[in-house]
């Protein structure tokens, strides 16, 4: 076993981190959600977060793009790093952190607008369409890139809120895609979702690993094992391992992971 | 007992009668409020219908050349200085030349109003070809007269016991013979200012009175309240001082209006010495009146925003106040709309902060802007309720129906505007 894990490691490019924590402290109030983790992710991978529900998968997830920011009890001490510079840095814009830093949610959440403004509404903020003719363009690229250009290009003009299940959350993926960020995090994005769909959206997902840094908090230990190459297990706000998810799955060092993946915690 | 059997309702069980005697305490309590309405609607429109009509009587009047225009200038301005009360009361005294007597005299004046005489001085100002000659003039005739046309004032009572006497009603009687008396549509109460003839008097003064005020409390209030409800439910801190104020808002939606008239008289027009009995200070005090009432529907139509829609702008990277204006906000509108349109609703039909900053003077011009005294709808009410006059009591009547009118409007409006702007998810 633990040859193989050296294999493992031996194998992969030890590329830069694109996020690193180190010491990395949640609480909420008094209560720490999130204790002393330390996990280094690599860019143009899809991580995935398991763990039993409350061990603070999301909690940790927000902090990337700094979404707790709006908790007013919410405090985050440790460093937490995105391409070398400190996120928590007081110099930082959140604004621009949050346009590198994408996030999709566990319910699709289209704006209340049509199709083209949902995914329009980023770009423009971030000024990073100049003439109208590149909003159109940026709407095309990445409504494709979210496999729903097809479904929807002749309804664009039409109400979000009115599409499938499926076809939302794929519209939140491309809504997400338009600012261009370098990491997308997805928080259970297919909990929602009728299994057909979830295949659409994991088949998406793989596509995107190539331009962007995923990272997907799953409840489900298949879609975990399908989508992502790297996969962090977490226990009562502790990270109790992290490696290669086909390492986590088939020979897990931590007993709890054992369990968990097992079915006998959680 | 068979398992269909137990299935089926009982209607004989506790719960079943429990049930149906809920329905019936809701529907009595619907079918008496309903009846009430009626009752009430009913007979304010009953009594004031009959303010929509208004007696006018056909009088021949001479106009000769050198009582009106002794140059013979034609000039309007010299038309207008003539003495056509005078004209009138000879007009009077030609058709029925059996008033001798002063008391009797007196009496044939007063079948038509005192305000005849500036109609048909309008009309000859207007019109100066009329000049010279004998002209057949419909004047508006007296409350009293008016009164006994409409059936309210009973002919075959004692004639000290009526405001019409014997000989007026035989004149009465004979004008109607000859077909120079009739009933036509009152224009002049929907397009005149108060008067202190009942028979002139109009409701357009008080419609403007309350459309400035009414203009004057949405400019301030609704931007005000809006803007506190968006500060206080998405930007300040949710702590203590943030709950002091919602208590201490929830709190002056409840003070008694008065109280705000109070405020204004002492502030407004004592301190700030802004100009008495105008819209301007009626609806500076309506606007604090309806404040809270705005802010509280402003926050909890901004409270009833979904925050996934605020955490997916916050996610795109969208700033506070960009999430807030370009989505909170127009998601919460239509319920900051009509939460606002109801709160001018009920400053519409306020009254007693009107009385305390001096709207309710007598004025006689339709205002032209909002630094001209001038009198709203439901002070208008309350004027003419309390004239002693038959003829004001339609009149009042009938005011209450264009309130009302008003009040249906911009109930329909909020509920339009809701329909309309709703989004639906
Ligand atoms: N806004 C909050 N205020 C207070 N405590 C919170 C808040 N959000 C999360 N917590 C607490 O932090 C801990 C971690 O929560 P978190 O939502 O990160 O868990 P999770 O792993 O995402 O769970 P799930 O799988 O159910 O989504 C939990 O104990 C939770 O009660
Ligand atoms: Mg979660």
């Amino acid at each position: 076993m633990v040859e193989s894990l050296a294999m493992n490691e031996a194998s992969e490019q030890p590329a830069t981190p694109i996020l690193k924590v180190r010491n990395g402290q949640v609480f909420y109030a008094e209560k720490q959600a999130i204790i002393d983790v330390n996990v280094d992710i690599q860019p143009n991978a899809v991580t995935a977060f398991i763990g039993p529900s409350g061990c603070g998968k999301s909690t940790l997830l927000r902090c990337f793009n700094r979404m707790n920011d709006v908790i007013p009890i919410c405090r985050v001490s440790g460093s937490f790093e995105f391409s070398g510079q400190d996120i928590y840095d007081s110099e930082v814009d959140v604004v621009s952190l949050r346009q590198r830093i994408g996030m999709v949610f566990q319910k699709p959440n289209p704006f209340p607008k049509s199709i083209f403004d949902n995914i329009a509404y980023g770009p423009k903020i971030h000024g990073l369409a100049s003439p109208k003719a590149e909003m159109q363009e940026i709407v095309e690229t990445s409504l494709t890139r979210a496999g729903l250009w097809e479904e929807v290009k002749n309804r664009l003009d039409q109400p979000g809120t009115g599409l499938s299940g499926g076809q939302q959350q794929r519209l939140c993926i491309a809504r997400a895609i338009a600012v261009q960020p370098k990491v997308i995090l997805m928080d259970e994005p297919c909990s929602a979702l009728d299994p057909i769909a979830t295949a659409t959206i994991e088949t998406l997902i793989d596509e995107l690993r190539e331009s962007y840094t995923i990272i997907i908090v799953t409840h489900s230990m298949q879609q975990a094992a399908r989508v992502s190459q790297k996969t962090a297990f977490f226990h009562l706000g502790e990270l109790v391992e992290f490696g290669s998810t086909e390492q986590i799955f088939s020979s897990p060092v931590d007993e709890r992971t054992q369990n968990y993946i097992t079915g006998r915690i959680g | 007992m068979t398992e269909s059997a137990i299935i089926l309702k009982s209607a004989g069980s506790k719960r079943h009668r429990a049930e149906s005697r809920f329905r019936a305490y809701g529907l009595i309590a619907i079918a008496i409020s309903l009846s009430f309405l009626l009752i009430m609607i009913g007979s304010i429109t009953m009594r004031g219908t009959a303010a929509f009509k208004q007696t006018f009587v056909q009088i021949e009047v001479n106009l000769p050349t050198e009582k009106l225009d002794p140059e013979g200038t034609r000039d309007p301005e010299v038309l207008r200085k003539a003495r056509y009360g005078k004209l009138l009361k000879s007009a009077l005294r030609e058709q029925f030349p059996d008033a001798k007597k002063r008391a009797d005299k007196k009496s044939l004046y007063k079948l038509i109003s005192s305000t005849a005489e500036y109609s048909i001085r309008d009309q000859v100002a207007a019109n100066p070809s009329l000049v010279g000659g004998i002209h057949p003039f419909w004047v508006r005739a007296s409350s009293d007269v008016d009164q006994y046309m409409k059936g309210t004032i009973d002919g075959s009572l004692e004639e000290s016991q009526r405001r019409v006497n014997d000989k007026q009603i035989a004149w009465i009687e004979s004008l109607k013979a000859s077909g120079s008396i009739e009933s036509r549509f009152n224009t002049q109460f929907f397009t005149g200012g108060d008067s202190r003839e009942p028979e002139q008097a109009g409701i357009m003064g008080a419609v403007v009175g309350s459309a400035l005020t009414l203009l004057i409390c949405f400019l301030l209030a609704f931007p005000i309240g809006v803007l506190a409800a968006v500060y206080l439910e998405e930007f300040s801190a949710k702590g203590r001082i943030n709950r002091f104020i919602e208590v201490n808002i929830n709190n002056l939606a409840a003070v008694p209006s008065i109280v705000y008239g109070l405020l204004g008289l002492a502030i407004l027009l004592n301190v700030f010495n802004l100009p008495r009995s105008t819209p301007l200070v009626g609806g500076m005090v309506l606007a604090l009146m309806t404040l809270p009432t705005i802010i509280i529907a402003s926050r909890s139509s901004l409270r009833a925003v979904p925050p996934s829609i605020r955490e997916a702008a916050f996610g795109l990277g969208a700033s506070k106040v960009q999430t807030t204006f370009h989505h909170v906000v127009p998601l919460a509108m239509p319920g900051m709309l009509t939460g606002s349109i109801i709160g001018m609703a009920q400053a519409l039909g306020e009254t007693a902060p009107l009385l305390m900053i001096g709207m309710v003077a007598f004025i006689v011009d339709v205002p032209g802007g909002v630094t001209e005294a001038a009198t709203a709808l439901p002070v208008q009410i309350f004027l003419w309720a309390d004239s002693p006059e038959r003829g004001f009591m339609e009149k009042t009547s009938a005011a209450i129906l264009v309130l009302l009118g008003f009040l249906v409007i911009m109930n329909l409006a909020a509920v339009y505007l809701r329909r309309r702007l709703e989004i639906r998810w």
